[in-house]
């Protein structure tokens, strides 16, 4: 079984959870920015829950299926149309040979994720068989979809026939989008660096998500934030937002010459010379990927123990969706 | 050295900060940290990742609890700081370096708007920062002694090196002013004390020199020196550069396509107390390891 794509979209790529064991060598963890959403679309069409997926920014992809198949889309909101007709979405839907799967525009979040019963089947790279694309690595081709790709598709059980709605998530479990966020975050790495005001600053304000948003980092707009000047140790570089270049944990915030705030995501670059001023809790960085530009943002700041709190929290929904789906 | 910084970022990192100062001790200690907690294979820890000067460890609390995570490093920290004489077990591998090359000049020339020295070259500023009279002075400090790769990352496979001379000899130089939105796959550069090679063409910051015609990056793995790892560096290999002509360039530029052995790697063993006893004899005999090979 083939997907066709017959439009690309915006920059969709072939996700998964992503991948470990070589971030010391400067390839990220890479994977669904929105985990959460990549998992439960899995779930709907009966597929692990590590199946590769497709991951699409504000405006997705129109899809072709030459045989029968089970899709489901999530994540942001957006109308989804089989052959023009609207299907519901966070539902398990049954298409047939030569049907046509679109969506409209992105309404509320950011990304849709496209899960097919049986997974998208391009060879796991690394572990995984996510796009990483600065590193041309992982994915179809290492690379975004373009017009004219078919994508293999793993073997599925059986597509029932007659019913062309499955299975549904039920509402209590659809997330919200909104234009207003509130972000965990751990303060610390570097924090020290900048000045009290300025620490202040970072988590009394309101922080505009610039249009600079994507799989690498998500870049705000706010106050000018000063660090404390120094004479700057050796190796680090002139500027006071310096330091000797050092890894960047998934989610941390870095402030290049104390402007416009940039949270690193899963294809970040592994390391650099900017302090890291904190970092947005595991659970939280799914909402950061649904963030569209202009949505206002504010950096609450958590303890470690809230954050594995907050993931505990995460852990229990997603096991009553599991329950819930696996009826 | 004083005190390391230990510090989380959020659930599923803990950072250590060994120095605020790049130095080869720093980096030693990231180094054996790294290495003696891989061999503890403990479980739930994703990535170990070795920077300059300080550790990257990434995990999942789910498997490993951040308070064990946290004091297995330190008493890792508290044994490999009582070692009296720490020595590694690396390689050393020569790049060829076509210097001041018409591609990197292009470049340069494109993105002048964002340097500090708006005229010339990326090398003449370099040469002129450092004071010294020709860009072939300064080729002469880039490639007469050799790097050591202190950390590899930023982009898949792209080593920072760090240069083995006392620190009054090192090259410094300040990074562009703004980053550059492109630069040519295996530009040589540097910034701050710290060369590099990039392994994928994409922005960059730092101050660039010319071209290798040696992949170090290929995730197709085509290339027999690729065919354990995508990456060809890991940190603690120690690097020279070799200037070479623009025949050259192209000459091994076609044999790497053919997949022909014109990679110069051997294996030799690093020790940091001997090393900072006399760097210059020091240097000179391990380089010698690449002519008796």
């Amino acid at each position: 079984m083939f997907v066709e794509v017959v439009e690309p979209g915006l920059a969709t790529t072939v996700q998964d959870l992503g991948r470990t064991g070589a971030y010391n060598v400067g390839i990220p963890p890479s994977g669904a920015l929105d985990q959460r959403s990549a998992r439960i679309a899995n779930l709907l069409v009966g597929n692990p829950e590590t199946a590769a997926l497709l991951e699409a920014p504000y405006l997705a992809p129109k899809l072709s299926f030459d045989g029968p198949a089970v899709v489901a889309v999530t994540g942001a909101s957006a109308q989804v149309l089989v052959n023009g007709e609207e299907r519901p979405s966070w539902s398990a839907v049954r298409v047939d040979a030569g049907d046509v799967l679109s969506l409209g525009f992105v309404t509320a979040g950011a990304r849709v994720y496209i899960a097919v019963a049986g997974g998208i089947d391009v060879p796991a790279v690394l572990g995984s068989r996510s796009t990483y694309v600065l590193g041309g690595l992982g994915g179809h081709d290492g690379r975004a979809l373009v017009a004219g790709d078919r994508l293999p598709v793993g073997e599925a059980g059986g597509v029932p026939a007659g019913d062309q709605l499955l299975r549904t998530l039920p509402e209590r479990y659809l997330p919200t989008w909104s234009r207003e966020v509130d972000l965990r975050v751990v303060l610390g790495l570097y924090d020290y660096r900048l000045s009290a005001h300025s620490r202040d600053l970072l988590v009394e304000s309101d922080w505009r998500l610039t249009p600079v948003a994507d799989r690498t980092g998500f870049r705000y707009q706010g106050p000018q934030l000063d660090f404390i000047e120094r004479e700057q140790p050796f190796g680090a570089g002139s500027d006071p937002s310096n330091i000797v270049d050092a890894g960047y944990p998934i989610g941390s915030i870095q402030v290049p010459s104390g402007s416009e705030p940039i949270v690193l995501h899963r294809d970040a670059v592994s390391g650099g010379g900017y302090a890291q001023i904190g970092t947005v809790i595991s659970v939280d960085l799914d909402l950061v990927g649904q963030c569209a530009p202009g949505t206002v943002t504010r950096l609450v700041p958590v303890t470690l123990d809230d954050a594995l709190k907050a993931r505990a929290q995460a852990r229990e929904n997603l096991d009553e969706v599991r329950a819930v789906l696996a009826d | 050295m004083g005190e390391s910084r230990y510090s989380w970022g959020a659930d599923e990192h803990l950072v250590v900060q060994i120095d605020e100062e790049m130095s080869l001790a720093a980096n030693f200690k990231a180094m054996a940290i790294s290495s003696a907690l891989a061999a503890q294979g403990l479980d739930g820890i994703w990535d170990i990742c070795p920077a300059n000067a300080s550790l990257l460890i990434r995990f999942d609390p789910d498997r490993l609890e951040p308070e064990l995570l946290e004091r297995t490093v330190r008493d890792i920290e508290a044994s490999v700081g009582q070692e009296e004489s720490p020595s590694i077990k690396t390689r050393l591998i020569e790049i060829p370096v076509w210097y001041d090359d018409p591609f990197t000049r292009e470049v340069g020339a494109k993105f002048r708007d964002r340097h500090q020295r708006p005229e010339g070259t990326d090398l003449e500023y370099a040469m002129a920062e450092l004071g010294l009279a020709s860009v072939e002075e300064f080729v002469e400090r880039h490639s007469g002694s050799p790097w050591i790769v202190s950390m590899v990352g930023f982009v898949a496979g792209l080593p920072f090196m760090f240069q083995m001379v006392p620190q009054e000899r090192q090259i410094e130089l300040p990074k562009y002013l703004r980053p550059r939105t492109e630069t040519p796959r295996l530009t040589v550069g540097h910034g701050g004390c710290f060369a590099c090679i990039y392994s994928v063409k994409g922005a960059g910051g730092y101050q660039m020199f010319g071209l290798t015609p040696l992949p170090i990056y290929d995730p197709a793995q085509r290339h027999e020196v690729f065919a354990e790892s995508m990456v060809l560096f890991r940190p603690g290999d120690i690097v020279t550069f070799r200037p070479v002509q623009e025949q050259e360039y192209r000459e091994l530029e076609a044999a790497v396509d053919r997949g022909e052995s014109v990679y110069r790697i051997v294996d030799v063993e690093f020790e940091l107390q001997s090393f900072l006893a006399d760097p210059d004899a020091y240097n000179a005999d391990l380089l010698g390891a690449l002519d008796v090979r």
